[in-house]
């Protein structure tokens, strides 16, 4: 009997294993920074290069934080469901534009629309690697005390809104700052 | 001449990416190099950031080299790292709960292995040879038995 169920166990573990390799995505890295203080900024604005946007003015606020570029197609799939939250105003919306042309920018946001309440340049991707950016775009959601509780990486999709940021912008806004 | 443009096409292959960078002294190029090594590229997973010409990979070199320019040594730069790109982008990375499976899998499958054919090669020692032998004679009386009775047969 033993000779029968041995070989099938073996195969059912080494096929669940196989499964879960095919299902896993090798881009999805999960951030050290969840649960951790957003690492600090101080940025020139896009639209104002004279003045600067730093994390601490983001001090008691609920924020998102994309990281966007004019050269970057995910980001132009993503934009219009940017655009669809911004009209909500659930929650601020800070872009990062990484490793971008200032004009180029400020050309996208003229055609497409702009979700973003500000957005800061990057433009020689320091403040990316402070953040762990290694794919654009990418999004995080930043509570009133400042820390990380979310990093969505790819292009965030009506349904990632609906079922996980959305619930998650709304318990942090009842939090205390 | 040909000879020398297939030597350069041999070449080519192994040649990193190259960032004109000066450094202080050899042990700081030596950190470097080891580092630029070490450190994954999370764009391409499977280039170390000194193989990769993504530009995330040339922005973490420039890193690196100014970090070691400022004095910091080779564990600060891999701290800087993890603390941003966590233990996966250590080629190396450290033996703790979340990487145990990864540096105790192929011991456990080694183990494994070593009782498979431990066991397999005793019972094939000493279970079938005594069966045999005697299971021979037997087939070899009833053998014998069989011809005798034929040729009795045959005589009557």
């Amino acid at each position: 009997m033993l000779k029968f169920i041995l070989p099938l166990v073996l195969f059912i573990v080494l096929a669940v294993f196989l499964a879960l390799g095919l299902n896993l995505n090798p881009h999805d890295i999960p951030s050290p920074f969840i649960n951790k203080p957003a690492p600090v900024f101080s940025a020139p604005k896009l639209t104002a290069p004279t003045e600067k946007l730093s994390t601490s003015d983001l001090k008691g606020k609920v924020w998102l934080f994309n990281v966007w570029a004019s050269w970057c197609v995910s980001c132009r799939a993503e934009h219009p469901v940017l655009n669809e939250l911004a009209k909500q105003k659930a929650v601020m919306i800070i872009g990062l534009n990484y490793k971008d042309e200032p004009d180029a920018a400020k050309q996208w946001l003229d055609t497409l629309g702009n979700p973003y309440n500000v957005s800061i340049m990057d433009a020689d991707g320091r403040i990316g690697i402070d953040w762990g950016v290694y794919g654009v775009p990418e999004t995080f959601v930043v509570d009133k005390k400042g820390v990380i509780r979310l990093k969505y990486t790819g292009p965030v999709t009506p349904e990632a809104i609906q079922q996980t940021l959305l619930p998650l912008i709304n318990q942090l806004q009842a939090e205390q700052p | 001449m040909k000879i020398v443009m297939l030597l350069l096409l041999l070449l080519s292959p192994i040649a990193n990416a190259v960032d004109a960078y000066q450094f202080n002294n050899p042990e700081q190029q030596a950190a470097y190099q080891s580092l630029v090594s070490e450190l994954r590229c999370l764009v391409c997973q499977n280039q170390p950031i000194g193989d990769s010409n993504a530009e995330l990979a040339a922005d973490l070199r420039r890193q690196v080299y100014e970090m070691l320019q400022q004095g910091k040594s080779k564990a600060d730069i891999q701290q800087f790292m993890t603390e941003r790109y966590g233990d996966f982008v250590l080629y190396n990375p450290p033996f703790k709960a979340k990487t145990g499976l990864l540096w105790l899998g192929p011991v456990v499958f080694l183990v494994v292995g070593l009782i498979a054919v431990f066991l397999f090669t005793r019972r094939k020692k000493t279970v079938p040879p005594s069966d045999s032998v005697s299971e021979n004679t037997e087939k070899l009386a009833a053998v014998r038995r069989l011809l005798t009775d034929k040729d009795t047969e045959n005589l009557s």
